[in-house]
């Protein structure tokens, strides 16, 4: 039979934005095979998610199909009416989506939630639907499959969910599932584990999926074929393993090169320690145990340190001790030779004005109501008293610094992008002309082009005034391009320090070695040849750290 | 923390008698001028003060009545000395039996409203009942009353306008001579409730689930009611709290113009003739009324919230 099992064909979707429909899909057609998997990747904004959603005859609110059709079995969704629709979603095309534990409502249980696609189709009764939640919760290797069903979504860890959420997707022995980034809100170790069950799972039961994601390294370990997509158009297309070794389109290649290694830079005098953490311990209030216990950490004037690790090793915490938000309970922070003050309020305006701080999210710590201009003004005013003219005019110059163009002064942040935001937010650290700047997760909300864009903004940035970064990271591609010292901390201790060098090359601590080696390659045989190995005791594991 | 809310609401109770005390100070005269009226003798009025111990400093006064209240005792009425806690125990049954019979009514009528107007939001009849309710609010109730009263008891003239409960009447005869208060207060204590509901449920549409709940092809009647609504309970418990203590209130004033004879009737009387420990009395049973919805609206959103009711 030579009919496609989906075949969408000149899709043309569009968006309202700000009161004007603008195409966010231009065009796109797409061929899935039973069992094949497909890959679409790109940056935010490449409408990949948008056009995965059609295969389930889906746009977001504030979207429309223009033209084009999208065939299932030679069905074409765009004329279904929504309850028709209703009765293909959940059952014959499933969606996972990127946030498990956003997607997973709080009220029920997974159970519940697992068995609501299955029974409101007429699919299973209760009995037949707890049977086989037990069976692909096995599959998907959660722990408990009998007992994890009555859990609650917030009694589970996030690879978990997204683990359930897999299981959920299969529930109904569907056609296709629509995995829209399914591992990017994961820790690096978890997002192999999950990975890992994602495929197997997949592969065994023949199911066709859309793979969407930003990240090539991931999309080789799962896709058959790759789409490339940016602002809605077909950069590439092609077979998974000629795409990633002979790339065609140079915007494909850049992708490729994003993780490319930045060589070390030596000539810094050693001994200049700008500020020294000595056995550090800090608990939050309550009675829990220490969040971190015992860390010592140097940084060198005009270098940066890297902190890595995943969530809840405690990296967040060691920022907040050192900005004074959170005093240790224990030991003393030392910043160009004298002890600084563990508390916030007590520490005088020049300590402050000398570390500043970058945060994750440049949305949410930039005041919307304020333009550019003010938000860079305030520091100006407030550590060094510049007013009026003079202060108009530094501002411009750290516009000038991070590359921004100078009328972007008197817009508000909701006028600019993701990556403008966050070079606002340096400059506004700038602004206070610090020695050390804390890095927290900077680039971590961004898409990998830009992200490489802020990291290179950040090194010329300390080339020419010379400041130390404190670095914090779960991202090792970020660690490895900027970093001169690696601090690896696991469960609130310091597992492996040292030049970026001592740390890279082996032999690694086992956490140091797990988190090293879960970093996706581009190699698509790379997580076959992992799971291999972790499952024969070569590699280390969650659990061999653990225990 | 339950606990901590308990002291706090028995500490309002006594910050709210103080307030009533003052108040009530603060009108002219007291209960005896107001019995004796204008033109009595000061030497009548003297006597009748320290008859009634009202001679004595308004500190010792309230403590006095704050020791008795402690230990239960609210005393006898100034005016005709009977005793208060028959007073209103004749009519707290009353005015419950308005009160609940309002709620029972408007609560599932609300929170109905809403959840159809979440599902058909922006639709013509998502604004009809917006515009209905909102504009039942916008009126004071009193005014309600009298609308009411002149449609349905002197236009229409299905139901009595005088709400003249008994205690020989049988339950029907007692709601059908209730209609009017109840739906009265149906409509002042609705369009909060309704409006809440729908704004708890909308603001939750946008949310991830709800998106997963469409792609796996749920109804949208069960998406609301399934997915948004229990999420959405926190907000809407206390609306409804805040509604229910509003509506023992609130009677005060439809009890008055429905002659109803309820603990609102009770107090306004009581505000008239300067009857101190009645007023005193009868603003501790609204006020512990009002204490104790709060109490039980904290409690119910801490249940609603499966974080809170399964910790690990």
């Amino acid at each position: 039979m030579s009919q496609k099992l989906l075949e969408v064909s000149d899709l043309l979707i569009e968006a309202d934005i700000d009161g004007v429909w603008k195409p966010i899909v231009n065009s796109l057609s797409m061929t899935l095979e039973r069992g094949e998997i497909i890959g679409l990747i790109g940056e935010s904004g490449a409408g990949k998610s948008t056009f995965g959603l059609t295969a389930l005859g889906y746009t977001k609110p504030g979207c429309r199909i223009v033209s084009g059709s999208i065939k299932l079995d030679g069905v074409d969704l765009t004329q279904m009416k929504e309850p028709q629709l209703r009765e293909i979603r959940g059952d014959r095309v499933t969606y996972v989506a990127q946030s498990a534990a956003a997607s997973f409502n709080p009220a029920h249980t997974l159970f519940e939630q697992f068995a609501e696609s299955a029974v409101q189709h007429g699919k299973m009764t209760m009995a037949e639907a707890r049977e086989r939640s037990v069976e692909l919760f096995r599959q998907l290797e959660l722990p408990d499959p009998e007992l994890i069903g009555e859990r609650y979504p917030h009694q589970v860890s996030g690879g978990q969910l997204q683990r359930a959420m897999t299981a959920m997707a299969l529930g109904c022995d569907p056609d296709i599932i629509v995995f829209d980034e399914p591992t990017t809100a994961l820790d690096v170790t978890t997002q192999i584990e999950v990975l890992g069950a994602i495929r197997e799972a997949v592969k065994a039961r023949n199911v066709a999926a859309i793979y969407i994601t930003h990240d090539l390294a991931v999309v080789a370990q799962m896709a058959d074929r790759i789409m490339v997509l940016r602002y809605g158009d077909l950069i590439e297309e092609g077979d998974a393993r000629s795409m990633l070794t002979n790339p065609q389109h140079e915007y494909t290649r850049r992708l490729l090169n994003v993780r490319a290694l930045r060589e070390t830079r030596k000539g810094h005098d050693e001994d200049n320690v700008q500020l020294s953490i000595e056995n550090i311990t800090a608990s939050y209030a309550g009675p829990k145990k220490n969040v971190l216990e015992d860390i010592n950490v140097n940084i060198v004037k005009g270098k940066t340190v890297a902190v890595v690790g995943e969530s809840g090793s405690g990296k967040s915490t060691l920022a907040r001790v050192i900005t004074g938000l959170l005093p240790p309970s224990h030991g003393k922070i030392i910043f160009n030779g004298t002890e600084l003050n563990p508390a916030l309020s007590m520490r005088s305006k020049k300590d402050l004005q000398s570390i500043q701080m970058i945060y994750q999210i440049a949305d949410i710590a930039m005041n919307p109501r304020h333009k550019i201009k003010k938000i860079i003004g305030r520091p100006l005013q407030f550590y060094l008293g510049l007013t009026g003219k003079q202060k108009d005019e530094r501002v411009l110059e750290l516009l000038r610094l991070i590359e921004i163009p100078e009328e972007f002064a008197e817009r508000y942040p909701g006028q600019l992008s993701g990556g403008e935001k966050q070079r606002i937010c340096i400059a506004r650290a700038l602004a206070a002309e610090p020695e050390l700047i804390i890095c927290d997760e900077v680039t971590s909300a961004l898409d990998q082009l830009v992200a490489k864009g802020i990291l290179d903004l950040l090194l010329n940035l300390q080339k020419e005034l010379g400041v130390s970064y404190l670095f914090i990271t779960h991202d090792l591609a970020t660690v490895k391009s900027i970093a001169d010292e690696i601090v690896v901390m696991y469960q609130g201790k310091v597992v492996e320090q040292g030049s970026k060098v001592d740390i890279l090359t082996p032999p690694h601590a086992p956490y140091t070695e797990l988190l090293l080696s879960s970093v996706p390659e581009m190699d698509p045989d790379w997580l076959t040849n992992l799971v291999g190995k972790r499952k024969r005791g070569e590699s280390p594991t969650s659990e061999s750290i653990t225990t | 923390m339950l606990l901590k809310r308990l002291v706090l609401g028995i500490l309002t109770l006594v910050a709210i008698s103080l307030l009533i005390t003052l108040g009530v100070e603060a009108l002219s005269g007291d209960v005896c001028t107001a019995m004796m009226g204008q033109m009595a003798s000061a030497a009548k009025v003297a006597a009748c003060h320290s008859q009634l111990n009202l001679n004595l400093p308004m500190h010792e006064r309230y403590l006095t009545w704050l020791w008795n209240f402690m230990q239960g005792d609210l005393g006898n009425a100034l005016t005709n000395h009977r005793s208060i806690a028959s007073l209103i125990g004749n009519r707290i049954g009353n005015t419950f039996f308005l009160a609940g019979l309002a709620a029972l009514v408007a609560v599932p009528l609300a929170l109905t409203l809403g959840v159809i107007a979440a599902l058909y939001r922006n639709s013509f009849f998502d604004r009809a009942i917006s515009i209905v309710t909102l504009s039942g609010i916008s009126v004071p109730d009193f005014f309600i009353a009298y609308i009411l009263m002149a449609i349905f008891a002197v236009w229409l003239g299905v139901l009595p306008a005088i709400s003249n409960l008994d205690q020989s009447m049988d339950l029907w005869d007692r709601i059908y001579i209730s209609a009017l208060p109840v739906l009265t207060l149906t409509v002042a204590v609705s369009a909060h409730m309704m409006r809440m509901t729908r704004a708890a449920i909308v603001s939750l549409l946008a949310s991830p689930y709800i998106e997963m709940a469409k792609l796996k092809g749920i109804r949208p009647s069960r998406i609301i009611i399934k997915h948004a609504l229990p999420n959405a309970l926190s907000p809407i418990i206390q609306v409804v709290m805040l509604n229910l203590a509003w509506l023992v209130v609130g009677v005060v004033i439809v009890e008055v113009v429905f002659v109803y004879p309820g603990l609102g009737a009770l107090m306004i009387d009581a505000v008239f003739l300067r009857d101190m420990p009645v007023v005193q009395a009868t603003a501790m049973v609204f006020a512990s009324v009002y204490v104790i919805l709060n109490l039980l609206a904290d409690i119910l959103s801490m249940l609603s919230n499966p974080r809170l009711r399964h910790r690990n």
